[in-house]
């Protein structure tokens, strides 16, 4: 349906459009948007587990966990508001690398992942994997702020942005797929922007 | 996603930069207050442009749905509808979303809503709700806008507060000194929170932050200080 009048100032260019996912729009700033107040964590404060289950696998501190391997990470961002950034600069320590320093093979196929303010998400283990995903502790090479998620958040980047939480505190291995904070409240369980997955049905 | 065609019945202008775009459909679509419609446009050459915008009407008003829309000069859509969007003109309009910074009148009492400038609306669809129910949760409105002409919505909200029934409005104006009678001025701070608090009988069960970014987390940081729990507070931020 053409709305009568409407032309659009969004960006025609190939490039441009190629790299937008359907329904997205190209925006140069970085919105804020989170469901509660955000939460202050001091990095001296801040830990990261990993779980398998209820089970306590290993936990980090700030300075264990800038032990690991640092990786690098440029990408394109999708936020399920319909607003798309490229090129953002993450840098942090690979969901692979935590696994190996824990000694751990991924145990189970579903990933829940745990924030400071009780938000979860749940993400298969098979996308956070093989390079696909980290936990960032920098953004454009500065510490994450706090409205963006720091000390850490996660960084899934292949699927819409509310799967790389913000303030995160750990991952858990489930027996089966546990819905998180959105999924719950009519949000797609898995979010491929490039499926167009928003919402529940899609 | 389904989309369904919503015609544009009517057209109000509320603040100088806010309007109501009412829309009909063919089939009412149930929601909650606080909830939002996503709305599609399409051009000739198949570009689309998507933006969810808040509903101001009552889930109870099942006859039209009241959209109000802000124009930020440098957006692509709410311009649209400022300069160009007609009555009759049809728009590709989502189910209503959003499962989170919803209310209704039977939740536990007493709700805080702190609102700023634009972010009055989704708070308009939760106190028309409260109203058209009868209800007598205690409901306090913290409204903070610039001047006294953004202060969208304020005469129907001084109608309800002085319905006496445990509905209060507080505002203030942050870029004028000389406010009307029992209209504060300046930003919400520690003291505005306080006094908002005091008004409640008791704590809120569950408070509303809706505005920009910076407004929701000045609002939010003060409330936390002044003990308000943060698992309690949900928040709404119009980033673009």
């Amino acid at each position: 349906m053409v709305t009568r009048g409407f032309s659009g100032r969004g960006n025609r260019a190939p490039e441009v459009q190629d790299r937008l996912p359907p329904g997205q729009f190209l925006e140069s700033g970085f919105p804020v948007l989170s469901a509660g107040p955000t939460p202050r964590i001091r990095t001296e404060d801040w830990t990261f587990t990993l779980k398998d289950g209820v089970r306590p696998v290993k936990s980090w501190n700030w300075v264990e966990f800038h032990e690991l391997p640092q990786t690098k990470m440029t990408r394109d961002i999708h936020c399920v508001t319909t607003w798309s950034k490229f090129d953002t600069f993450w840098e942090g320590v690979l969901v692979d690398d935590i696994l190996a320093d824990a000694g751990l093979e991924a145990p189970t196929e579903y990933t829940l992942a745990h924030s400071y303010d009780g938000y979860t998400t749940n993400v298969p283990t098979a996308d956070l994997v093989s390079g696909k995903a980290m936990v960032a502790t920098r953004y454009a090479g500065q510490p994450i702020t706090a409205d963006h998620g720091g000390p850490a958040r996660l960084l899934v980047p292949h699927l819409y942005f509310w799967k790389s939480a913000k303030w995160l505190n750990g991952l858990q291995f489930t027996q089966k797929e546990e819905l998180g904070f959105w999924e719950l409240r009519g949000y797609h369980r898995y979010g491929d922007p490039w499926r167009e997955q928003r919402y529940t049905d899609d | 996603m389904r989309w369904r065609t919503g015609t544009i019945t009517d057209i109000v202008k509320r603040s100088p930069t806010v309007s109501s775009f009412f829309f009909s459909t063919p089939e009412f679509l149930p929601f909650v207050a606080g909830q939002h419609v996503a709305v599609r446009l399409t051009a000739p050459d198949g570009y689309r442009a998507q933006r969810s915008y808040s509903i101001a009407s009552a889930p109870e008003t099942t006859d039209r749905l009241e959209l109000a829309i802000e124009r930020l000069d440098d957006g692509e859509v709410s311009p649209f509808f400022h300069d160009v969007a007609e009555v009759g003109d049809e728009f590709e309009l989502s189910a209503p979303l959003g499962g989170y910074f919803v209310w209704r009148f039977a939740d536990p009492g007493p709700i805080l809503m702190i609102a700023g400038g634009a972010g009055i609306v989704p708070f308009m669809s939760m106190a028309r709700h409260r109203a058209l129910n009868g209800s007598d949760v205690p409901m306090l409105l913290l409204f903070s806008a610039r001047t006294r002409r953004d202060l969208l919505f304020r005469d129907e909200l001084l109608e309800l507060s002085a319905r006496s029934n445990g509905f209060e409005l507080v505002t203030t104006l942050t870029r004028e000194t000389d406010a009307p009678a029992g209209v504060l001025t300046g930003r919400i701070d520690a003291a505005t929170i306080e006094r908002a608090l005091s008004t409640l009988p008791s704590k809120p069960a569950r408070t509303f932050i809706c505005g920009s970014n910076p407004f929701v987390e000045n609002a939010a940081t003060h409330l936390v200080d002044a003990g308000v729990s943060a698992s309690g507070i949900s928040t709404e931020r119009y980033g673009v």
